[in-house]
């Protein structure tokens, strides 16, 4: 198509997004290149169009301008190949919360017109994946909120999609849930899926991504890799400090559960 | 391996037939989980019944008949009129719950979504008249006509219900907020009351008399009343005199208004 070079399969790439309400310009010639494989973070302050930007290349909005092609289809001229395509996990968990988690999994495998015996097969998998198997009888009303969470996330991958769309997936999520789902999130990449996140935690940019985009009212303020773009601020700095335990760390040291702590520690230099 | 077996479910109605299904399923694994609001829910229409048969029914006098020979048909069809309600209230709730926001973003057809939701809400529908039909049988409502004219009676209620299903859709769509549901809730009873679901629309000053007889609720609730043999307190009006035609066809053009209506409203979200 015009424009946009083809890119591989599981890439997202969007050129001169633009959406308005009203006066307000939410989104201003907004372009995106997401490699496949790759987990690429959108930060920026409340109002900044990273959600608006995900939900155009969702399919969920229409651009007033610009053009967008997600895991090889036109999220405006093929919603639905891109929405057979794609994992979304919005900023609220949607869930049945009457339902229990196995029952919810069932369900929207089998909205995705999946065989039943296949449906029920993802289900099974998909708790053992997130480490829901002891809750997957009790219904969700019942869960915690890093739970919901995982959940969520794993209604989104039923059809193993090539790329995924998380928005501020770990906000209001207590630390040690977040790094439940840092965890989950990794496992994710590690399986070859293109991610893309919005954040407006800078730690969980600096976690995940390798790409990072910094949004500012509507527009690309800068991006590059973490390093690259800590690099924009000046030359490393070297402060010595005697490091006490954070309140952060005290949280998940008397909180979580022992898996949860581990890749905390491996992470922090 | 997922696309694969998305491609091979057949298009249109086959694959609304297969979301219907798979909705009715969810219904009954929600009444398993919640069963208590359920049995309150179907006990409602029961205490209107006890309300208007015992409290207000001493003053009622019906011509050739019992009121509650009278009412119970009329409640019959009140009880298709509370799953516009319900309808309302499971639409906004998935809209709240973010459920809504995840099949939008499935590649799923949102008519069929929408199609299956009205079918499988019939399964609702047809416990809501058996209760309100033993509640009948057992406080002396006596059904004289036979089997056949009963289910062709049952039928027409599930004719409305489908059509009130499409209403409720539409309003759980538009309004979107759970808190807006109760403002239908409310509302529902005007439009049970301005019918002959209870008394006759003859009693009512003229104007009201011919809203109220026209409402497509006074058409099947007199519809209903012949095919049982029960008394129906009619008027000389054509509506009255021509109920069965007006159960067919009521719902038949509220469906065909509704429908569009809530598939479009579906669609146009955050567009």
């Amino acid at each position: 198509m015009t424009g946009l070079a083809p890119e591989p399969a599981g890439g997202i790439l969007a050129h001169g997004l633009s959406k308005r309400y009203g006066d307000h310009l939410v989104l201003d010639r907004f372009d995106l290149s997401v490699e496949p494989g790759t987990v690429c973070a959108l930060l920026g302050p409340n109002g900044a169009g990273k959600t608006t930007a995900v939900r155009i290349l969702a399919t969920l909005l229409r651009p007033d301008a610009g053009q967008a092609r997600v895991a090889g289809r036109d999220v405006i001229r093929e919603p639905r190949q891109v929405r057979a395509r794609i994992g979304v996990v919005g900023q609220h968990v949607s869930l049945d919360e009457i339902l229990t988690g196995r029952q919810n999994l069932q369900l929207f495998g089998r909205l995705y017109h999946l065989r039943e015996a296949e449906a029920t097969r993802r289900a099974d998998e998909l708790l053992i994946r997130f480490g829901l198997s002891d809750a997957a009888g009790r219904p969700v009303a019942a869960y915690s909120g890093g739970m919901r969470r995982r959940l969520d996330l794993a209604v989104s991958l039923i059809l193993a999609p090539p790329v995924m769309f998380l928005d501020e997936p770990t906000t209001g999520v207590d630390p040690g849930a977040r790094l439940d789902l840092w965890a989950s999130i990794r496992a994710i990449v590690d399986g070859g899926t293109t991610v893309l996140l919005t954040t407006q935690y800078l730690e969980e940019a600096d976690q995940l991504a390798d790409h990072v985009v910094i949004l500012a009212a509507g527009r690309v303020a800068a991006q590059g890799t973490p390093d690259e773009l800590k690099a924009l601020v000046g030359p490393d700095r070297v402060e010595t400090i005697t490091r006490k335990p954070t309140l952060d760390d005290v949280f998940v040291h008397l909180t979580s559960h022992a898996s949860a702590i581990e890749p905390a520690r491996k992470a922090r230099p | 391996m997922t696309t694969a077996t998305l491609a091979a479910v057949p298009s249109g109605l086959a694959r609304s037939a297969r979301d219907a299904a798979t909705l009715t399923r969810r219904i009954l694994l929600h009444w398993k989980q919640r069963p208590v609001s359920v049995v309150l829910g179907l006990l409602f229409p029961v205490l209107v019944v006890v309300m208007f048969g015992y409290l207000f029914g001493g003053a009622m006098a019906i011509p050739n008949g019992s009121y509650l020979d009278f009412l119970i048909p009329g409640m019959l069809a009140m009880t298709m009129l509370f799953g516009l309600e319900a309808m309302v209230v499971a639409v906004t709730t998935d809209n709240a719950k973010g459920v809504t926001a995840r099949l939008r973003t499935m590649p799923v057809s949102a008519v069929s979504i929408l199609a299956g939701r009205s079918w499988a809400d019939l399964l609702n529908g047809i416990v809501g008249i058996v209760v309100m039909v033993i509640t009948g049988l057992i406080v002396g409502w006596r059904p004289d006509r036979g089997p056949l004219l009963g289910l062709a009676a049952i039928g027409l209620l599930l004719w409305l219900r489908f059509a009130f299903a499409w209403i409720g859709i539409y309003l759980g769509v538009l309004l979107k907020a759970p808190e807006s549901a109760i403002a239908v809730q409310v509302l529902v009873w005007p439009v049970g009351f301005l019918s002959s679901v209870y008394v006759s629309p003859a009693t009512m000053p003229g104007w009201l008399d011919a809203i109220a007889t026209w409402n497509p609720l006074s058409a099947t609730a007199t519809a209903v009343r012949n095919l049982y043999g029960n008394p129906t307190w009619s008027t000389s009006a054509w509506a009255a005199q021509h109920a069965t035609l007006l159960a067919l066809l009521w719902p038949a053009l509220l469906t065909i208004v509704f429908l569009p209506l809530a598939a479009r409203q579906y669609r146009r979200q955050d567009r």
